[in-house]
């Protein structure tokens, strides 16, 4: 049977492993196998998806519970700078629970306003989770005790800088966009430079920033005044608004690209002004293709943004690469763990948007 | 009044229209029919500019196009074309009212407008006045297509192909229907079709174009009667010609004293319908009516007369 947690005499030790029923006491490890196969169990009822994820669960709750008590319980025998920690049982527990939670999701089809509603809830409750405390004996949590206000910073920097890069982006894309769908010429010579800039790893791109910004920082009168500097937020800015052009533009030449000609040669038969047309027909008519390609841009700058930590444009990479030299697990986990979530609230946030565009044809008044 | 003086439109080493003039009469419809690559449509589109001409000119009641501004040359013509060209993410009503709204109409003159066109087009407008496109019928999408291009009161008209991709039996309906509005509003019409048979129901003059070239702009009867060219004839097609030549012929025009019996026939109806219905019912003469009232009656033989005499 595989390790359930992990308990360490201090943060940076080898720790030793724990099985389930070594964890917390009989009662709490009844209750939490209990719930796991009762909720692996409702999973497994193909026609009523409701139950099924009403099974993820009940199977989520079952093993959190195991791990606060069980966290509580280690540690109250142990020395004081010892940590608890989740292990490879607990994830492969919570990675197949979620699946199901997803899976039944997605099968549901829920509407905009009820996938809003569920994630609300979910986040509701992971919020109450966080704040009951009962998670606060639990390494990542001990790590942010710690640090509580430079997680927040760190937040607020990686919200800014994966945000601010796509709002730059899609300040320059749309307008480089749409020139591009109306002349073949700049488009020939547009998407093939924003392709190589795509291709750049990642890594490199924030690298090449470093040498380029501090050149502009050390020889523009005033740049360093409003911050351009070789490290720091405006690289880091820099480097994920170029990652962002490619999709927004290609996928605004895409989404202007795909309307049908009919459409178009009435609105200019009838007396539109070019501006009219594509105020009133061509963007309105884009906007669910060039709404997917911000939600793909959001994702992968949030990603992204944890390299920003490296070349100190600060955000949640901060922690990871805090982490990564100190052989602190904890603290890695604690810049990747909000980074997924956000990823994953953004992702669904943004499927509601698109979603809602679509159908704004069938509900709009006239 | 449309009139087109010597207009010509050269894509590098290709002429797509050669030198047309023709002159479109206030309150007609004239078709011009061709087949594809005849440089109908292009003829069309160079009326209100979406394709500028190489030389020649177009006046509109008068006004050289030439010298107004394209978007307001073409609020003033309304236009509608194949495969409607309708807004998918506007209702009915907001796409009926798109050009009043470009004119800057009211938005109660506009409301009133759509309403009025919905039910000219026997739409309930309580009814269509929400949807959207697609939830129309062809048919419906089509009409909705045809009110559009009328809700301005434009006195010009363009249609390039409107009835292209309705069935046979909706088709015959939105021509009636678009036959019945024009005299009810003495619209002045140019339509582009593909479709001899179109053009000769619709059309109070046909224009014939091939390969560029206006081969010859006559009323139907004479288009029917003396084709111009062998193009032309190939067009009408030689074993349809008799029975085109009496689909343009009114029975009033060889009703006849005489007793007949059976069912009458009007004296609007066209010599085709008269020969359908003798030949069908196995009669001789068929009983004529105007307003009701029987005036005399028309013989086979005299159909059979009339149509010897087209030919």
């Amino acid at each position: 049977m595989l390790p359930f947690g992990v308990i360490r005499e201090n943060r940076i030790v080898l720790g030793e492993d724990v099985a389930l029923w070594a964890m917390a006491p009989p009662w709490a490890v009844s209750v939490t196998l209990a719930a796991v196969v009762a909720g692996l169990a409702m999973g497994l009822v193909r026609s009523r998806q409701w139950l099924r994820f009403a099974g993820s669960l009940v199977g989520v709750g079952g093993i959190v519970l195991t791990l606060t008590i069980g966290a509580r319980a280690l540690l109250a025998d142990a020395g004081e700078l010892a940590r608890v920690s989740p292990a490879i049982g607990f994830w492969l527990l919570l990675l197949a629970l979620l699946l199901l939670m997803a899976d039944a999701l997605s099968a549901m089809r829920p509407g905009p306003g009820a996938r809003f509603a569920i994630l609300v809830g979910l986040l509701g409750a992971f919020g109450a989770l966080l704040g009951s405390g009962a998670l606060m004996d639990l390494s990542v949590m001990q790590e942010y005790a710690g640090r509580a206000a430079s997680f927040w910073t760190a937040a607020q920097r990686h919200v800014a800088l994966a945000i601010g890069s796509l709002a730059a982006a899609a300040l320059v894309g749309f307008p480089l966009g749409i020139l591009c769908h109306r002349r073949a010429k700049a488009r020939g010579a547009v998407l093939p430079v924003l392709s190589l800039l795509q291709t750049i790893p990642s890594l490199a791109m924030f690298g090449l920033m470093i040498p380029i910004l501090s050149w502009v920082g050390a020889s523009v009168p005033g740049a360093r005044a409003i911050g351009i500097a070789g490290i720091g937020f405006a690289p880091a800015f820099l480097a994920l608004f170029l990652y962002s052009l490619l999709p927004v533009v290609s996928n605004t030449v895409a989404g202007l690209g795909t309307l049908p000609p009919a459409t178009l040669e009435a609105a200019t038969g009838m007396g539109m002004t070019t501006r009219q047309r594509l105020m009133r027909v061509e963007l309105p008519l884009a906007l669910p293709v060039i709404l997917a390609a911000i939600r793909i841009v959001l994702v992968q700058n949030i990603g992204l943004a944890v390299i920003a930590g490296l070349i100190g444009g600060g955000g949640f990479g901060t922690f990871v690469f805090q982490g990564l030299n100190q052989t602190a697990t904890d603290l890695i986990l604690l810049g990747a763990l909000p980074t997924v979530l956000m990823a994953i609230v953004a992702g669904v946030l943004m499927d509601i948007c698109v979603d809602l565009t679509r159908r704004a044809p069938k509900g709009a008044a006239p | 009044m449309i009139e087109i003086d010597a207009l010509t439109k050269v894509y590098g080493d290709t002429t797509a229209v050669d030198a047309v003039s023709l002159t479109v009469d206030t309150a007609t419809i004239t078709a011009v029919v061709g087949t594809s690559g005849s440089g109908k449509t292009t003829l069309l589109r160079m009326i209100n500019r979406l394709v500028e001409p190489t030389s020649g000119s177009v006046r509109i009641n008068g006004e050289p196009a030439g010298e107004m501004a394209p978007h307001l040359l073409r609020r003033r013509i309304g236009y509608a074309i194949q495969g409607h060209g309708l807004f998918p993410h506007h209702s009915v009503a907001r796409n009926i009212g798109a050009v009043p709204r470009l004119l800057g109409w009211s938005r109660s003159d506009i409301r009133a407008r759509v309403d009025e066109l919905l039910t000219l087009f026997d739409m309930e407008p309580a009814s269509f006045r929400d949807r959207f496109p697609h939830e129309l019928s062809g048919g419906q999408q089509q009409r909705v297509g045809v009110a559009r291009a009328l809700a301005s009161r434009p006195d010009l008209m363009l249609m390039d192909e409107p009835f292209g991709a309705l069935d046979p039996i909706i088709r015959a309906r939105a021509q009636d229907d678009l036959r019945q509005i024009q005299r009810k509003l003495g619209s002045t019409i140019m339509l582009v079709t593909h479709d001899m048979e179109e053009a000769i129901r619709l059309g109070d003059k046909v224009a014939v174009m091939d390969d560029g070239r206006l081969l010859q702009y006559a009323p139907p009867a004479e288009i029917v009667a003396d084709p111009a060219t062998d193009f032309v004839a190939d067009l009408i097609g030689d074993t349809e010609r008799p029975m085109r030549f009496l689909s343009l012929v009114p029975v009033s025009e060889i009703v006849e004293d005489g007793p007949a019996d059976g069912t009458a026939i009007d004296s609007g109806a066209s010599l085709r319908d008269a020969l359908s219905a003798s030949l069908w019912t196995d009669r001789e003469a068929l009983p004529v009516t105007r307003d009701g009232t029987v005036v005399g009656r028309v013989t086979l033989e005299a159909i059979r007369a009339r149509a010897a005499r087209a030919s």
